[in-house]
């Protein structure tokens, strides 16, 4: 079972790395949106570096949104999704393990990306630090709750921006407790309480996401 | 043995015979709605002015039934996810999608209701407090299960697969529901549905309660009118489909 779940993990990173699976074009979208919001309020350091954590936070999840509808779209397309349902492996499993897929291909890049358009934003040192970790923890989860919308419309050939629409309202309590944590870590006021609730949401989505994502693959190919 | 006779809930699982009742129960239901509003909303506006904050509480009258419709009647479509995937009753669906737009409408009344009541007593119409922001998100997930209904073809398909965001969604009801508990910031407490019974004064409790009777008549006529235009709707689809392979 290890053996399978590996295989398909080493399968989707290969694809999202080198067949133009587009893994880099996330963080040049993240670029894009810290980039832009310079441009919407004014060159005020100040200001920016108040609200950069925040800045950065909505980026990684509009980032994190992008690559969603190509998680299960490409494979019902050629027809491995079709093999990848008669594999002797949990359907669980095998949702489980192309999120992780996801989330290392698009989700991590932006965690290492991070502290560096920080920077620009006026977030840096300590500070810096404290949001890569609070979004190391947080980016997963939103992956794993994609997981679901992109399965829900993984048999719809037009699901981009469906998917957003759907996910979006779920991720709120993401967004929520990790920008809290961020700002907690920030300030140097304790971040223990904001920070474990980010961590729960994240196993939650851990389980959650795969169990719903292996009904709704179930239900869209009439099994 | 002897047949059962009376109605029973899976008496409705027939499509042929909830089209019967809800000939019946259709104009019933819209007479008791616009009886009751019309009573609730006369008592309501000859109550005595609240002492802080004048006249304006009384689109209490509004804001709160639709507030509780838009929580109940997501609960409503959750229950019918279920019965869409567990026990596969051939209406839960139908209710399901009828529900939806309804439910929508509710949360978007009490939206702005609310923020109509918030200018003059908070001074502002919007606050990112605790239970606005879930309200909110509660209605966004309406919107997202109404474009997932709209984007599948095959409705028996796209009933699963809503049923599935419906269940995913439900998470948000009791976090609408406590989160003036939880995060008390700007909206009040729960004042009618408590422990230790309602510290709302009884005259303005007893036309508050008939208003959202009302308005949970209005919801069921509105209800089952969908249902049987979605009926209705499947059967034309299901006919132009014959037609269709007829033609070939």
């Amino acid at each position: 079972m290890m053996r399978a779940f590996f295989a398909i993990l080493r399968r989707d990173l290969a694809l999202s790395f080198r067949a133009g699976g587009g893994a880099g074009i996330g963080v040049i979208f993240f670029l894009a949106v810290v980039m832009v919001v310079p441009f919407a309020i004014g060159p005020d350091q100040k200001l920016l570096s108040q609200i950069g954590p925040a800045i950065l936070w909505s980026g990684a999840l509009l980032a994190s949104l992008l690559g969603l509808d190509r998680l299960f779209g490409a494979d019902a397309e050629d027809g491995s999704l079709d093999l990848l349902l008669l594999a002797p492996l949990p359907l669980e499993v095998i949702a489980f393990a192309k999120a992780l897929a996801h989330w290392l291909a698009t989700g991590l890049p932006l965690v290492i990306a991070a502290p560096l358009f920080g920077l620009m934003l006026g977030v840096e040192g300590k500070a810096s630090l404290a949001l890569a970790t609070m979004l190391f923890v947080g980016t997963p989860a939103i992956a794993f709750l994609g997981l679901i919308g992109a399965a829900l419309a993984a048999s719809l050939s037009r699901a981009g921006l469906l998917i957003a629409v759907l996910i979006v309202p779920f991720t709120i309590p993401v967004l929520i407790f990790g920008t809290a944590a961020t700002e907690a870590a920030i300030s140097g006021t304790p971040f223990g309480t904001a920070f474990k609730l980010l961590a729960a949401l994240l196993l939650f989505s851990l389980v959650i996401g795969p169990v719903a994502a292996a009904a709704a693959l179930r239900i869209g190919r009439g099994t | 043995m002897p047949k059962t006779r009376g109605m029973k809930i899976g008496d409705l699982a027939n499509p042929n015979r909830f089209l019967r009742i809800a000939r019946v129960a259709i104009p019933l239901c819209a007479a008791a709605s616009a009886v009751l509003l019309a009573y609730g909303f006369y008592r309501g506006f000859h109550t005595p002015a609240e002492r802080d904050q004048g006249t304006v509480f009384r689109i209490m009258f509004v804001h709160v039934p639709s507030a509780w419709l838009a929580l109940g009647i997501y609960s409503l479509m959750a229950t019918a996810a279920l019965g869409t995937l567990v026990w596969r009753h051939p209406l839960a669906d139908v209710a399901q999608k009828a529900a939806a737009p309804i439910g929508a409408a509710f949360a978007l009344v009490c939206l702005v209701t609310g923020a109509i009541w918030g200018r003059p007593t908070w001074g502002t119409y919007w606050e990112w407090d605790g239970r606005l922001t879930s309200m909110l998100v509660l209605f966004l997930i309406y919107l997202g299960i109404i474009a997932l209904w709209r984007a599948f073809e095959e409705p028996l398909q796209a009933a699963k697969a809503v049923a599935i965001l419906t269940l995913v969604g439900f998470i948000n009801v009791p976090i609408v529901k406590y989160s003036v508990d939880w995060w008390s910031t700007l909206h009040q407490r729960a004042s009618v549905f408590r422990l230790d019974g309602p510290t709302m004064h009884p005259a303005y409790l007893s036309p508050l309660l008939v208003c959202a009777l009302g308005f949970s008549f209005l919801f069921a006529a509105l209800l089952m009118a969908a249902m049987r235009n979605e009926l209705m709707r499947r059967r034309v689809r299901t006919l132009t489909l014959f037609a269709a392979r007829e033609a070939h």
